[in-house]
């Protein structure tokens, strides 16, 4: 790797490391959208069941990072819906009739669904019923699922293809249900999807632990931090037990992957299980190694003299890159051993009553923030790195399906995608702390968004535009619909938000 | 009926649609410096801000629908045509995260206009390149091996002329969106901005029919032709519709817009018209490219499913949103 900046590498090279590159930044946000999605509807939902101010507060104040994160989503997503064209061409034209009907169902089922909804969500509050508006949040959340539902499908599929047969080169398909419900589908799913929920409750439970420590916002940081300790104490346990079916699913279709995983060169019983090791990839050796002896084979084949077939079950030209395999691998579980800690933690605390209070607890919640983000980015990077030679395991070599480009081309874009990426992450990372500063809306602020919608976003407008004052459409409707549910405030007046 | 047929069809109204959708969207990016006024550009993107995502899920529509019925073509044009595409979507990450950007911003609102304008400029230039590679390269008798000249004058000429036919159609929207003097000024955008574009339209067809012996045989061969007069014929008459309901003083709500869509539309009914039957323009016909059974037919019944609901729920958004977007306004 150290060459890279003498000689360019080639163009399949150069295609992987975009396509790396760009999948990688853009499925940060995805991560993040589809778990927070499903809290907002909760919490969305909590207020029309209750008519407790405190969860539209909530509401209120996570659907601006939601709104930045989704459009991060969007736009690094529709890059990726070109790249199979731009960079494998020859991989599209041979396996597109396999996966593109299933990008064809996301798009139909998902990526409109959300971009039809999310504008009501986002905007509709003075113009749509609370009901119509809840109904809208709960689309963009079941849109969400539903990409992922498809994308996993497709991406299963390039692991453990299922249902094809192959005529004159091209891939076709025999049985859809076999296509999508291929081999390792459904534990991908499960794990990813537990994944986003984690990756956001982390998000929560660190933002709102961060308030805690600094004193500000306090009850609506405890709701927020509590619901978000729940989730991560049960979650986090599940995300392991999902995550060891989904490994066993790697064992049985992918060993080779599997060994990379282990950094295990040569196949043998009673294999250690090695908890730090440097893979080299030249001498078919591990460097610094750390382990405990017998349990990988007793993880795996649950025998603890059990055989584990070694990277030296295939030729060399047909391994992963080791190294990367292994050190992603393990950055994910530590990450997710330490989210286990965290959620026992929180139960322990909670207990004790010192939910709240707890300084470590609260520290390590908001270091934890990125945890969810990081471990599924590693955990990208074991599933894809592991697969490699191949794109379509064992059937389709990634090396020769790229498409003619010269490497000069590929490498201006790549540049172009690292430098407009990484400034745009900032730009993101900055807009989302501001949002975090300026924290939620006063209860009082929510109130009068509610007695008169027309408040609702006016700091989106210039201070000449702001539609402070005036009233229109729904906002009687809404106000007479809420004070017939809520008593409460009946005697509150509408108030001026004021000027910025 | 024939299953090719039918994906090209689809296709031609998937891209289409996201011409005429974020063709405004894009138009408003592209008029947004000639606005001026800080106020002015504010409304003019608030305007777009609840859809300017869901008119760019068309542009999805259409490259997946391509990938599934014509994979060939899918993987033959995004890598020959690689630079120019990855530069519109490039160009289209700095328009779609304005949105996002610029009513969060205290100090740098500058920037994201910016930002809103030269993303939406830059990707619609490349779209005419993209189209002009595509229509221009036909006369040629190449194979496809041969790599697609994407920078030409003909397809730099096809670049401003959507650059133009983008601006008319934001104009219009603003029109339909705006009032008082931002009305006025939009007003007088689309008048002018309706001659550069039949110009620019003008020249392309004549350009084709010079330079192609296969579209000027379909145009100018009677009586075969006839068949075809009434899509210029069709494309006058919206622009002569367009031009005096634009010089009038009354309120004229979405007519503008409708008939500029109008004259898009016919035009863009017109080049297809030149094509056909061919996917890749002199290289390869529908049925050649045309996927496997198993994979239309699949995806076939998901569109007729749901694309009927898709445009429903995209009505009710447009409904819920409908209005001026003003001053009095909240979204």
């Amino acid at each position: 790797m150290f060459d890279l900046f003498a000689t360019l590498p080639d163009t399949a090279m150069l295609s992987r490391m975009q396509f790396a590159f760009t999948i990688s930044y853009h499925i940060i946000f995805p991560t993040i959208t589809i778990g927070l999605s499903l809290y907002l509807a909760f919490m969305e939902g909590m207020w029309l069941k209750t008519k407790n101010l405190a969860y539209l507060q909530q509401v209120k104040f996570w659907m601006k990072p939601f709104a930045i994160t989704f459009g991060m989503g969007v736009v690094s997503g529709v890059v990726l819906s070109y790249e199979f064209g731009t960079n494998f061409s020859k991989f599209s034209e041979i396996v597109g009739p396999v996966l593109s009907p299933l990008l064809a169902y996301e798009v139909l089922t998902a990526f409109f669904l959300e971009a039809g909804f999310l504008g009501i969500m986002l905007f509709g509050w003075n113009r749509v019923t609370p009901k119509v508006h809840f109904a809208a949040t709960c689309i963009v959340a079941l849109g969400t699922v539903s990409s992922s539902f498809w994308i996993l499908a497709a991406n299963s599929w390039m692991h453990t293809p299922a249902g094809y047969e192959i005529v004159n080169g091209q891939f076709q398909v025999t049985s859809w249900l076999e296509v999508i419900f291929n081999p390792s589908f459904p534990y991908r799913l499960a794990h990813m999807l537990l994944a986003t929920f984690l990756s956001a409750s982390l998000l929560f439970a660190g933002v709102n632990a961060y308030y805690l420590l600094k004193g500000t916002h306090k009850e609506f940081a405890k709701i927020g931090f509590s619901t978000a300790m729940f989730a991560i104490l049960i979650l986090a346990p599940v995300q392991i037990l999902v995550g060891d079916f989904h490994g066993l699913n790697v064992a049985h279709h992918q060993p080779v992957k599997l060994a990379a995983m282990e950094g295990i060169w040569k196949t043998e019983k009673g294999a250690a299980l090695r908890l730090f090791a440097i893979p080299d990839q030249e001498n078919e050796t591990n460097h610094f190694e750390l382990s405990i002896p017998k349990a990988a084979s007793f993880l795996i084949t649950h025998d603890v003299d059990g055989e584990i077939a070694g990277l030296d079950q295939v030729e060399e030209k047909d391994r992963p890159q080791v190294a990367v395999v292994f050190t992603a691998f393990r950055i994910m579980l530590g990450l997710g051993g330490l989210m286990l800690l965290l959620g026992v933690a929180g139960a322990v605390a909670r207990y004790k009553k010192r939910l709240f209070d707890f300084k470590p607890l609260l520290y390590l919640s908001v270091a934890m923030i990125p945890a969810g983000v990081i471990a599924t980015l590693a955990g990208w990077y074991v599933v894809e790195v592991g697969r490699q030679p191949w794109l379509v395991q064992g059937l389709v070599r990634t090396a020769d399906v790229v498409s003619p480009l010269p490497a000069e081309t590929v490498a201006f874009t790549l540049g172009l995608f690292v430098i407009v990426y990484t400034s745009l992450f900032f730009t993101y990372i900055y807009f989302i702390r501001k949002l975090v500063l300026k924290g939620p809306p006063s209860l009082d602020e929510v109130q009068a968004s509610l007695m008169n919608p027309a408040l609702e976003d006016n700091d989106d407008l210039p201070a000449t535009l702001n539609p402070a004052q005036v009233d229109i459409g729904y906002g009687q409707e809404l106000s007479e619909y809420l004070q017939s549910k809520d008593k409460q405030g009946k005697d509150k007046q509408p108030q001026d938000k004021g000027e910025k | 009926m024939d299953i090719a047929l039918v994906y090209l069809l689809l296709i031609g109204f998937g891209v289409l649609v996201y011409v005429l959708l974020d063709g405004f969207s894009l138009g408003v990016g592209i008029l947004s410096p000639l606005l001026k006024n800080s106020d002015n550009k504010a409304i003019a993107m608030k305007s777009l801000s609840h859809i300017w995502d869901s008119n760019q899920t068309w542009l999805v529509f259409g490259g997946v629908v391509l990938f599934v019925a014509f994979p060939v073509v899918y993987s033959f044009v995004l890598s020959n045509l690689y630079l120019p595409i990855i530069l519109m979507l490039v160009a289209l990450i700095f328009r779609g995260i304005a949105f996002e950007f610029r009513f969060k911003s205290d100090r740098s609102q500058g920037f994201w206009d910016l930002s809103f304008a030269f993303g939406s400029i830059i990707a619609t230039f490349c779209q005419g390149i993209i189209l002009g590679a595509l229509v221009g390269d036909m006369s040629s008798t190449k194979t496809l091996a041969d790599p697609v000249d994407w920078l030409t004058p003909f397809s730099i000429t096809t670049g401003f002329a959507l650059l133009s036919g983008y601006g008319l159609l934001g104009a219009c929207w603003l029109v339909r969106k705006t009032e008082a003097s931002l009305q006025v000024v939009a007003k007088k955008l689309a008048q002018k901005l309706l001659f550069i574009m039949l110009a620019f339209f003008a020249v392309v067809s004549i350009w084709m029919l010079i330079d192609q012996p296969a579209v000027a045989e379909r145009w100018l061969n009677f009586p075969g032709s006839l068949a075809l007069l009434p899509l210029p014929l069709l494309s006058l008459f919206f622009a002569y519709r367009l031009w005096f309901i634009l010089r009038e003083r009354t309120e004229p709500g979405l007519k503008p817009l409708a008939y500029a869509m109008g004259l898009f539309a016919a035009a863009f009914g017109g080049l297809v018209a030149g094509i056909f039957p061919y996917i890749i323009p002199g290289r390869l016909t529908i049925w050649e490219a045309i996927a496997p059974d198993k994979t239309v037919y699949f995806t076939l019944v998901g569109i007729l499913i749901f694309i009927p609901v898709v445009i429903a729920y995209n009505i009710y958004a447009y409904r819920t949103f409908s209005g001026k977007t003003s001053m009095k306004d909240g979204y």
